[in-house]
């Protein structure tokens, strides 16, 4: 096949994947149900392959189908399913539009050590039973921690410009939304992953995918045998080299007449631009002529937008609802393990599974979910973790469990997330307002959906609050409301292993039907 | 925003009791509604939520003694959690559609309707049934999980709360209708009219950590008083309030009460739950700083039983 539909088809696929995924990380407003996620991240080949080693199925094959994609039609996956991927597309043709150089790519040297032994390298690793390597590397995660932590900030700025502007005029279509707020120390491996891949795609096409992926490394070894593949037929060629500076993989020698097939991502941009029509797409021979132009479309303010993604990290964040303290409290929260997100099983499952894409970060409509520094230890990083202090599990929502892709949050029915326990409340007495004040407070037992935090008698008519484990799922809401500073006197120290809370007793009330006024 | 479009609409128009009020501060207006009621509390049981209101408030002299035409009207429901209507941890929203279409019908300008939510305020809009009810009905659901809608406000006869970060809408609205459900509260013990204000402001833990009666019976005197206020007492929460662990958690009262003095009504609230107000801190709080009547024996109560 030599017609320039295959890169036209090639061109709508990849926006409107390019386009959905992006949506479902800025879907700030939950307006895409939560199961719908499954089903558009069911090809994602990274977290499917994890959700199946964690729960084979149908469900999460998705990486089988990646796989047997790849042996008939080649590296298509790179070209039209991998979020990271088409994303450097776009960068790399803006990159052509700024200098001449970046737009003429030649053959280049296959580093074929180089991405083999970070290919092994990322399976020991992840044999070992740490997906460290792999999320660090992972193009559908290194996209996801983009959208999260830049795109979507950006989209809730334009959106809070907009709502600033509709609600003077009375209308709250659109209204303000509050940032997640993100640790800085969170922003650094996002931002050197999004430097390296934007300047990788920019100055050099797909040198990403062609040396530092795992993936494209690992699909390479299959498209190299695939059934369909990029072929130079010597009888036409002229050797222009045309296909060659056109190729983004940089993996034709046109000078032999040879495709680089582990490295081809079929984009069939070589077919487009072949003037003798020498390229084609098949099992072996081509015919047919045609010639067609690349569209020139100018892609501006590139490096404008990202240098002003760059600076709104930084941003300073007013707390929502920010409790004024009159006195300092003293005890420190001791805090002996992280809260992992419910349906998260353990820690140690959790820590197995998550390649930190952050979905579930920008899922959560409570901003409750934040990225961890270290509270996983090295290895964890970026591996979201429960933030108290920044908001709490709303009782009735289960959106991480069902948008998370890689199987590391299991999709748990509400019924069931009521009763997961993630964590255990501690109540720190001496920092108490209802101690230190000698006032009601209760703003802990107000917040508990479960009563595990109840207010009973103290002095005269205060009351204090007595937690009761048995029943706390540990969704923070005690610790979040608890107005003291800097430390709580109330909070969740995180389950290791998530346990089964129980029902809050449900006895009948007795109360006598009212039929006359009690004043 | 909505004070700059009140001054052109009422310009525009030349709606000459609108130009008054607005030029004339909202102030007269809370005297003058209150002044035309001729009951100071009137209690209404045994019906639904909309007919228990129509009845109320006709014994009050209808709605039109305390919304004009052309007036922009706030109703401030209890909408604090994400919880169904059937949990009784909101206000019955059948009741704040009903108390929307009275304002509407009376010629209200604009009907708002808002709450400073403690859940998520987007779900708990949706799942208590407000959010619906109230646009059926023709009212404008307003945000205010924002610091940018409050405004500080200097609350004079305080003793702890000096300043307070009121929401734009109390402020800027000739009418402000206080709608609460009534509730067991973990830490106030009960939750009625007064309590309700807290949904008004912005920093609520500053009244958690400095003392919170206080604080109640403090915001209570600021001078953009309720103009009516409504309990809602068809579904009660008896015990585990303020949002409940199940429906167990409640009970049918199918009652009403309105009133213009918050602590009126909250003094009659009390005893609907077997409460007496002495226990409540911030009511005999509020009546220090007299707020209204704690002397339910010696007002002016109507009673109906439908």
């Amino acid at each position: 096949m030599k017609s320039p539909a295959l890169k036209t088809s090639r061109l709508i696929l990849a926006v409107l994947v390019f386009v959905v995924i992006t949506l479902s990380f800025i879907d700030f407003r939950n307006i895409i149900p939560d199961k719908w996620f499954t089903i558009i991240l069911y090809l994602q080949f990274v977290p499917s392959v994890l959700n199946f080693m964690n729960m084979p199925a149908l469900a999460t094959a998705g990486f089988i189908f990646v796989l047997g994609l790849t042996l008939v039609t080649g590296r298509t996956y790179c070209s039209v399913l991998c979020p990271l991927g088409i994303c450097q597309d776009i960068v790399s043709r803006i990159g052509g539009k700024f200098r001449r150089k970046f737009r003429k790519f030649g053959y280049g040297k296959p580093y074929i050590i180089l991405r083999h032994l970070i290919l092994a390298l990322t399976l020991i690793v992840m044999l070992a039973g740490s997906v460290f390597l792999i999320s660090l590397l992972d193009p559908y995660s290194i996209f996801g921690r983009t959208a999260t932590y830049f795109f979507q900030p950006l989209v809730l700025l334009v959106n809070n410009l907009i709502a600033a502007v509709t609600s003077f005029f009375d209308n709250y279509v659109i209204f303000k939304v509050d940032f997640i707020k993100i640790p800085l120390a969170a922003y650094i491996l996002p931002v050197l992953l999004l430097v390296l891949v934007t300047w990788l795609s920019f100055t050099r096409g797909r040198l990403y995918c062609n040396t530092l992926c795992p993936v494209g490394t690992f699909l390479g070894l299959i498209s190299r045998v695939s059934f369909l593949r990029i072929r130079i037929e010597e009888s036409h060629c002229t050797h222009c080299g045309l296909c060659a500076a056109n190729c983004k993989a940089s993996c034709i020698d046109f000078k032999n007449e040879d495709v680089d097939l582990s490295r081809c991502v079929t984009c069939f941009n070589c077919i487009s631009v072949c003037p003798d029509n020498a390229v084609s797409y098949g099992f072996k021979k081509a015919a047919a002529v045609k010639e067609t132009d690349e569209p020139d479309q100018a892609k501006r303010g590139f490096i404008g937008g990202m240098l002003a993604l760059l600076a709104l990290m930084p941003r300073i964040l007013k707390a929502q609802d920010a409790p004024i303290p009159r006195k300092e409290s003293t005890v420190p929260e001791n805090r002996t393990s992280p809260v992992c997100p419910p349906g998260g099983i353990s820690i140690d499952h959790f820590n197995t599974y998550c390649t930190a894409c952050s979905l579930c970060v920008s899922a959560c409509p409570n901003n409750v979910i934040i990225p961890s520094i270290n509270e996983y230890g090295f290895s964890g990083i970026m591996q979201p973790r429960m933030d108290y202090h920044k908001g709490f599990c709303n009782f009735e929502c289960i959106r991480c469990t069902e948008v998370c892709p890689s199987g590391a949050l299991l999709p748990l029915v509400l019924e069931a997330k009521k009763l997961t326990q993630i964590g255990k409340v501690n109540f720190i007495k001496e920092n108490c307002i209802v101690e230190t004040e000698k006032t009601d407070c209760g703003a802990c037992s107000e917040h508990c959906p479960t009563k595990a935090v109840q207010m009973v008698p103290y002095i005269g008519n205060l009351v204090i609050p007595e937690v009761n484990n048995e029943i706390c799922v540990g969704c923070g809401a005690c610790e979040y409301a608890c107005p003291t500073k800097p430390f709580k006197a109330i909070f969740v120290d995180g389950n290791p292993v998530h346990q089964d809370a129980k029902k809050p007793d449900e006895e009948e009330l007795k109360v006598k039907e009212l039929d006359e006024f009690p004043f | 925003m909505k004070r700059r479009d009140f001054f052109i609409k009422s310009l525009g128009a030349g709606v000459a009791a609108g130009a008054a009020f607005s030029l004339g501060g909202y102030n007269k207006l809370w005297a003058s509604g209150t002044a035309a009621a001729t009951y100071d509390l009137v209690a209404v049981m045994g019906a639904e939520p909309d007919a228990m209101f129509d009845k109320g408030i006709s014994a009050l002299g209808g709605i039109t003694n305390f919304v004009r035409k052309g007036q922009t009207v706030v109703i401030k429901p209890n909408i604090g959690w994400d919880r169904s209507p059937e949990m009784a941890a909101n206000t019955n929203p059948l009741l704040i559609k009903r108390i929307v279409g009275h304002c509407i019908r009376a010629g209200a300008d604009k009907v708002y309707v808002f709450d400073h939510t403690c859940h998520n305020w987007i779900k708990a809009y949706k799942n208590s049934g407000i959010e619906k009810a109230a646009k059926d009905a023709g009212a404008k659901i307003v945000p205010a999980d924002t610091e940018k809608y409050y405004h500080e406000v200097d609350v004079p006869r305080a003793s702890i709360l000096k300043t307070a970060k009121v929401h734009e809408l109390i402020l800027e609205s000739d009418v402000f209708i206080n709608v609460p459900v009534l509730k067991h509260h973990s830490s106030t013990k009960m939750t009625a009219t007064m309590k309700n204000l807290m949904g008004n402001v912005w920093d609520r833990g500053f009244w958690h950590s400095n003392n919170l009666h206080q604080c109640i019976a403090d915001y209570a005197t600021f001078e953009k008083k309720p103009t009516l206020n409504i309990i809602d007492c068809y579904r009660v929460m008896m015990r585990n309030g303020p949002q409940g662990v199940s429906v167990s958690d409640s009970v049918e009262m199918k009652a009403q009460i309105i009133s213009t003095d918050m602590l009126a009504a909250d003094t009659a609230a009390a005893s609907m739950i077997k409460m007496s107000p002495e226990q409540i801190d911030y009511i005999p709080l509020a009546n220090k700083k007299g707020i209204g009547r704690m002397d339910l024996e010696n007002l002016n109560i109507h009673r109906i039983k439908m």
